[in-house]
Protein backbone atom coordinates (compact mmCIF):
# COMPACT_ATOMS: atom_id res chain seq x y z
CA UNK A 1 0.00 0.00 0.00
CA UNK A 2 1.75 3.15 -1.16
CA UNK A 3 1.85 6.16 1.06
CA UNK A 4 0.38 4.42 4.08
CA UNK A 5 2.89 5.95 6.40
CA UNK A 6 2.59 9.34 4.78
CA UNK A 7 -1.12 9.36 5.60
CA UNK A 8 -0.44 8.67 9.23
CA UNK A 9 2.38 11.14 9.57
CA UNK A 10 0.25 13.66 11.53
CA UNK A 11 -0.75 10.87 13.92
CA UNK A 12 2.88 9.88 14.38
CA UNK A 13 3.78 13.50 15.06
CA UNK A 14 1.02 13.76 17.68
CA UNK A 15 2.16 10.58 19.40
CA UNK A 16 5.77 11.71 19.28
CA UNK A 17 4.95 15.10 20.77
CA UNK A 18 2.90 13.54 23.56
CA UNK A 19 5.69 11.04 24.24
CA UNK A 20 8.24 13.85 24.40
CA UNK A 21 6.10 15.87 26.80
CA UNK A 22 5.38 12.86 29.01
CA UNK A 23 9.04 11.85 28.99
CA UNK A 24 10.15 15.37 29.80
CA UNK A 25 7.74 15.55 32.72
CA UNK A 26 9.16 12.26 34.00
CA UNK A 27 12.80 13.18 33.62
CA UNK A 28 12.95 16.88 34.42
CA UNK A 29 12.10 16.53 38.16
CA UNK A 30 15.13 14.29 38.63
CA UNK A 31 17.33 17.01 37.21
CA UNK A 32 15.98 20.29 38.46
CA UNK A 33 14.01 19.47 41.61
CA UNK A 34 15.46 19.79 45.08
CA UNK A 35 16.08 16.32 46.48
CA UNK A 36 16.49 15.20 50.07
CA UNK A 37 15.76 11.49 50.10
CA UNK A 38 14.73 9.91 53.35
CA UNK A 39 13.38 6.40 53.96
CA UNK A 40 10.67 7.80 56.18
CA UNK A 41 9.27 9.71 53.23
CA UNK A 42 8.52 6.44 51.45
CA UNK A 43 7.11 4.55 54.42
CA UNK A 44 3.41 3.87 54.69
CA UNK A 45 1.65 6.61 56.55
CA UNK A 46 -1.90 6.38 57.79
CA UNK A 47 -2.67 9.20 60.19
CA UNK A 48 0.38 8.38 62.24
CA UNK A 49 -0.34 4.64 62.52
CA UNK A 50 1.23 1.89 60.53
CA UNK A 51 -1.02 0.73 57.71
CA UNK A 52 -3.81 -1.50 58.98
CA UNK A 53 -4.27 -3.64 55.90
CA UNK A 54 -3.79 -3.89 52.18
CA UNK A 55 -4.68 -0.96 49.98
CA UNK A 56 -6.57 -3.30 47.67
CA UNK A 57 -10.12 -3.59 48.89
CA UNK A 58 -13.42 -4.56 47.42
CA UNK A 59 -14.86 -1.97 45.13
CA UNK A 60 -18.54 -1.29 45.03
CA UNK A 61 -20.22 -3.09 42.16
CA UNK A 62 -21.80 0.20 41.14
CA UNK A 63 -18.51 1.34 39.59
CA UNK A 64 -18.73 -1.72 37.39
CA UNK A 65 -22.29 -0.90 36.40
CA UNK A 66 -21.28 2.59 35.34
CA UNK A 67 -18.38 1.22 33.28
CA UNK A 68 -20.62 -1.39 31.66
CA UNK A 69 -23.23 1.16 30.67
CA UNK A 70 -20.41 3.32 29.31
CA UNK A 71 -19.21 0.43 27.12
CA UNK A 72 -22.68 -0.08 25.71
CA UNK A 73 -23.05 3.54 24.66
CA UNK A 74 -19.47 3.50 23.42
CA UNK A 75 -20.41 0.69 21.06
CA UNK A 76 -23.51 2.54 20.01
CA UNK A 77 -21.34 5.50 19.02
CA UNK A 78 -18.98 3.13 17.21
CA UNK A 79 -21.93 2.06 15.07
CA UNK A 80 -22.72 5.69 14.33
CA UNK A 81 -19.35 6.50 12.72
CA UNK A 82 -19.67 4.43 9.50
CA UNK A 83 -23.27 5.50 9.22
CA UNK A 84 -22.30 9.15 9.33
CA UNK A 85 -19.51 8.63 6.80
CA UNK A 86 -21.73 6.73 4.37
CA UNK A 87 -24.81 8.82 5.08
CA UNK A 88 -25.38 9.90 1.47
CA UNK A 89 -24.94 6.37 0.18
CA UNK A 90 -27.26 4.41 2.44
CA UNK A 91 -30.38 6.33 1.53
CA UNK A 92 -33.67 6.43 3.38
CA UNK A 93 -33.56 2.77 4.31
CA UNK A 94 -30.19 3.14 5.97
CA UNK A 95 -31.46 6.20 7.79
CA UNK A 96 -34.47 4.38 9.23
CA UNK A 97 -32.39 1.32 9.97
CA UNK A 98 -30.21 3.46 12.21
CA UNK A 99 -33.28 5.10 13.72
CA UNK A 100 -34.59 1.64 14.66
CA UNK A 101 -31.27 0.77 16.22
CA UNK A 102 -31.26 4.01 18.19
CA UNK A 103 -34.88 3.44 19.25
CA UNK A 104 -34.02 0.04 20.69
CA UNK A 105 -31.14 1.52 22.65
CA UNK A 106 -33.28 4.45 23.73
CA UNK A 107 -35.69 1.95 25.27
CA UNK A 108 -32.75 0.60 27.21
CA UNK A 109 -31.70 4.11 28.16
CA UNK A 110 -35.18 4.94 29.46
CA UNK A 111 -35.23 1.70 31.43
CA UNK A 112 -31.87 2.57 32.91
CA UNK A 113 -32.95 6.07 33.80
CA UNK A 114 -36.21 4.96 35.38
CA UNK A 115 -34.52 2.26 37.40
CA UNK A 116 -32.18 4.89 38.79
CA UNK A 117 -29.04 3.24 37.47
CA UNK A 118 -27.66 6.64 36.58
CA UNK A 119 -27.98 7.93 40.12
CA UNK A 120 -25.26 7.23 42.57
CA UNK A 121 -27.29 6.87 45.74
CA UNK B 1 8.01 -0.59 2.17
CA UNK B 2 10.97 -1.10 4.46
CA UNK B 3 9.32 1.13 7.03
CA UNK B 4 6.12 -0.94 6.82
CA UNK B 5 8.01 -4.16 7.40
CA UNK B 6 9.94 -2.59 10.22
CA UNK B 7 6.74 -1.34 11.86
CA UNK B 8 5.15 -4.76 11.41
CA UNK B 9 7.97 -6.42 13.31
CA UNK B 10 7.97 -3.76 16.02
CA UNK B 11 4.22 -4.07 16.58
CA UNK B 12 4.30 -7.87 16.49
CA UNK B 13 7.21 -8.23 18.86
CA UNK B 14 5.83 -5.75 21.35
CA UNK B 15 2.37 -7.35 21.12
CA UNK B 16 3.72 -10.84 21.79
CA UNK B 17 6.03 -9.65 24.55
CA UNK B 18 3.29 -7.73 26.30
CA UNK B 19 0.89 -10.67 25.88
CA UNK B 20 3.47 -12.82 27.62
CA UNK B 21 3.84 -10.23 30.36
CA UNK B 22 0.06 -10.30 30.88
CA UNK B 23 0.36 -13.83 32.24
CA UNK B 24 3.82 -13.38 33.78
CA UNK B 25 3.37 -10.16 35.72
CA UNK B 26 3.02 -10.62 39.46
CA UNK B 27 0.72 -7.69 39.98
CA UNK B 28 -2.66 -8.16 38.26
CA UNK B 29 -2.97 -4.42 37.67
CA UNK B 30 0.31 -4.55 35.74
CA UNK B 31 -1.18 -7.44 33.75
CA UNK B 32 -4.07 -5.23 32.71
CA UNK B 33 -1.67 -2.45 31.70
CA UNK B 34 0.29 -4.91 29.57
CA UNK B 35 -3.00 -6.03 28.06
CA UNK B 36 -3.64 -2.43 27.06
CA UNK B 37 -0.22 -2.32 25.44
CA UNK B 38 -1.06 -5.50 23.53
CA UNK B 39 -4.33 -3.95 22.35
CA UNK B 40 -2.57 -0.82 21.12
CA UNK B 41 -0.05 -2.88 19.19
CA UNK B 42 -2.83 -4.99 17.67
CA UNK B 43 -4.40 -1.71 16.57
CA UNK B 44 -1.10 -0.81 14.94
CA UNK B 45 -1.10 -4.12 13.10
CA UNK B 46 -4.64 -3.48 11.85
CA UNK B 47 -3.47 -0.09 10.67
CA UNK B 48 -0.67 -1.70 8.67
CA UNK B 49 -3.22 -4.00 7.06
CA UNK B 50 -5.18 -0.94 5.94
CA UNK B 51 -8.08 -1.61 8.30
CA UNK B 52 -8.02 1.78 9.95
CA UNK B 53 -11.62 1.62 11.16
CA UNK B 54 -10.96 -1.61 13.05
CA UNK B 55 -7.78 -0.10 14.45
CA UNK B 56 -9.57 2.95 15.78
CA UNK B 57 -12.45 0.90 17.18
CA UNK B 58 -9.93 -1.34 18.89
CA UNK B 59 -8.40 1.69 20.55
CA UNK B 60 -11.73 3.31 21.46
CA UNK B 61 -13.60 0.22 22.64
CA UNK B 62 -10.94 -2.14 23.92
CA UNK B 63 -8.40 0.30 25.29
CA UNK B 64 -10.94 2.88 26.34
CA UNK B 65 -13.64 0.70 27.81
CA UNK B 66 -12.91 -3.01 28.07
CA UNK B 67 -9.54 -2.48 29.72
CA UNK B 68 -11.19 -0.21 32.27
CA UNK B 69 -13.69 -2.98 33.00
CA UNK B 70 -10.82 -5.42 33.46
CA UNK B 71 -9.21 -3.01 35.88
CA UNK B 72 -12.44 -2.80 37.84
CA UNK B 73 -12.74 -6.57 37.90
CA UNK B 74 -9.17 -6.94 39.11
CA UNK B 75 -9.79 -4.40 41.82
CA UNK B 76 -13.17 -5.78 42.80
CA UNK B 77 -12.23 -9.42 42.99
CA UNK B 78 -10.09 -8.86 46.08
CA UNK B 79 -8.10 -11.98 45.31
CA UNK B 80 -4.89 -12.43 47.19
CA UNK B 81 -2.67 -13.50 44.33
CA UNK B 82 0.14 -14.73 46.55
CA UNK B 83 -2.28 -17.23 48.07
CA UNK B 84 -3.54 -18.11 44.62
CA UNK B 85 -0.04 -18.90 43.39
CA UNK B 86 0.96 -21.09 46.29
CA UNK B 87 -0.09 -24.33 44.63
CA UNK B 88 1.54 -23.34 41.34
CA UNK B 89 4.24 -26.01 41.28
CA UNK B 90 1.82 -28.60 42.59
CA UNK B 91 -0.59 -28.11 39.71
CA UNK B 92 2.11 -27.49 37.10
CA UNK B 93 2.30 -31.09 35.73
CA UNK B 94 -1.48 -31.30 35.27
CA UNK B 95 -1.69 -27.87 33.68
CA UNK B 96 1.26 -28.54 31.41
CA UNK B 97 -0.30 -31.85 30.30
CA UNK B 98 -3.60 -30.19 29.44
CA UNK B 99 -1.80 -27.36 27.64
CA UNK B 100 0.27 -29.81 25.63
CA UNK B 101 -2.85 -31.77 24.62
CA UNK B 102 -4.58 -28.59 23.46
CA UNK B 103 -1.45 -27.53 21.57
CA UNK B 104 -1.24 -30.91 19.80
CA UNK B 105 -4.91 -30.69 18.87
CA UNK B 106 -4.42 -27.20 17.48
CA UNK B 107 -1.43 -28.38 15.44
CA UNK B 108 -3.53 -31.23 14.03
CA UNK B 109 -6.41 -28.93 13.18
CA UNK B 110 -4.35 -26.17 11.63
CA UNK B 111 -1.79 -28.49 10.04
CA UNK B 112 -4.44 -30.56 8.32
CA UNK B 113 -6.24 -27.51 7.02
CA UNK B 114 -5.87 -27.12 3.30
CA UNK B 115 -7.53 -24.37 1.35
CA UNK B 116 -9.65 -25.53 -1.51
CA UNK B 117 -8.24 -24.07 -4.72
CA UNK B 118 -11.58 -22.48 -5.57
CA UNK B 119 -11.64 -20.40 -2.40
CA UNK B 120 -8.64 -18.35 -3.48
CA UNK B 121 -10.63 -16.89 -6.32
CA UNK B 122 -13.63 -16.30 -4.05
CA UNK B 123 -11.74 -14.14 -1.63
CA UNK B 124 -13.23 -10.73 -1.12
CA UNK B 125 -12.06 -8.24 -3.65
CA UNK B 126 -9.70 -5.61 -2.29
CA UNK B 127 -11.14 -2.22 -1.66
CA UNK B 128 -11.40 0.30 -4.37
CA UNK B 129 -8.58 2.77 -3.83
CA UNK B 130 -10.74 5.84 -3.34
CA UNK B 131 -13.09 4.35 -0.74
CA UNK B 132 -12.06 4.47 2.89
CA UNK B 133 -13.00 1.33 4.71
CA UNK B 134 -15.23 3.19 7.14
CA UNK B 135 -17.32 4.30 4.18
CA UNK B 136 -17.22 0.81 2.67
CA UNK B 137 -18.47 -0.63 5.94
CA UNK B 138 -21.16 2.02 6.23
CA UNK B 139 -22.47 1.31 2.76
CA UNK B 140 -23.36 -2.29 3.50
CA UNK B 141 -23.83 -2.52 7.26
CA UNK B 142 -27.07 -0.54 7.44
CA UNK B 143 -28.75 -1.81 4.31
CA UNK B 144 -27.47 -5.19 3.19
CA UNK B 145 -26.81 -6.49 6.71
CA UNK B 146 -29.68 -4.70 8.39
CA UNK B 147 -30.81 -7.77 10.34
CA UNK B 148 -27.39 -8.28 11.87
CA UNK B 149 -27.25 -4.59 12.65
CA UNK B 150 -30.60 -4.66 14.42
CA UNK B 151 -29.61 -7.87 16.19
CA UNK B 152 -26.54 -6.03 17.48
CA UNK B 153 -28.87 -3.36 18.83
CA UNK B 154 -30.95 -5.96 20.67
CA UNK B 155 -27.84 -7.60 22.07
CA UNK B 156 -26.72 -4.25 23.43
CA UNK B 157 -30.19 -3.75 24.92
CA UNK B 158 -29.97 -7.17 26.56
CA UNK B 159 -26.56 -6.32 27.97
CA UNK B 160 -27.87 -3.06 29.35
CA UNK B 161 -30.92 -4.59 31.00
CA UNK B 162 -28.96 -7.59 32.21
CA UNK B 163 -26.29 -5.50 33.89
CA UNK B 164 -28.90 -3.37 35.60
CA UNK B 165 -30.95 -6.35 36.77
CA UNK B 166 -27.87 -8.13 38.10
CA UNK B 167 -26.15 -5.30 39.88
CA UNK B 168 -28.67 -2.64 40.78
CA UNK B 169 -30.08 -2.99 44.25
CA UNK B 170 -32.27 -0.49 45.93
CA UNK B 171 -30.52 0.73 49.00
CA UNK B 172 -32.40 1.27 52.22
CA UNK B 173 -31.98 4.36 54.27
CA UNK B 174 -30.94 6.54 51.35
CA UNK B 175 -32.68 9.90 51.38
CA UNK B 176 -33.41 10.68 47.78
CA UNK B 177 -35.16 13.70 46.44
CA UNK B 178 -38.63 12.87 45.19
CA UNK B 179 -39.96 16.09 43.79
CA UNK B 180 -43.54 14.93 43.17
CA UNK B 181 -43.98 13.57 46.66
CA UNK B 182 -42.39 16.64 48.19
CA UNK B 183 -44.63 19.02 46.29
CA UNK B 184 -47.77 17.03 46.96
CA UNK B 185 -47.18 17.10 50.69
CA UNK B 186 -49.57 19.58 52.26
CA UNK B 187 -50.50 20.85 55.70
CA UNK B 188 -52.81 17.94 56.49
CA UNK B 189 -50.07 15.38 56.07
CA UNK B 190 -47.18 17.34 57.47
CA UNK B 191 -48.58 18.96 60.59
CA UNK B 192 -50.71 17.42 63.27
CA UNK B 193 -52.30 19.46 66.02
CA UNK B 194 -52.87 17.66 69.29
CA UNK B 195 -54.65 18.88 72.36
CA UNK B 196 -52.31 17.95 75.16
CA UNK B 197 -53.93 17.89 78.57
CA UNK B 198 -51.98 19.40 81.35
CA UNK B 199 -49.78 17.05 83.41
CA UNK B 200 -50.35 14.18 80.99
CA UNK B 201 -48.16 13.10 78.16
CA UNK B 202 -49.29 12.23 74.72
Amino acid sequence: MPGLLDQYLPLVIFIAVSAVIAGALLVVPFIVAFQAPDPEKLSAYECGFNAFDDARMKFDVRFYLVALLFIIFDLEVAFLFPWAVAFHDVGLFGFWSMMGFLAVLTIGFMYEWNKGALEWD
Amino acid sequence: MVATVFLFYVFSIVAIASAFMVIAARNPVHSVLFLILAFVNAAGLFMLLGAEFLAMILVVVYVGAVAVLFLFVVMMLDVDFTVLRQGFLQYLPLGATIGAIVLIELVFVLGGWTLQPATVTMRAAPLAPNVTNTAALGRILYTQYVYFFQAAGFILLTAMIGSIVLTLRSRRGVKRQSIDAQNLRDRKVAVQLRKVPSRAGL
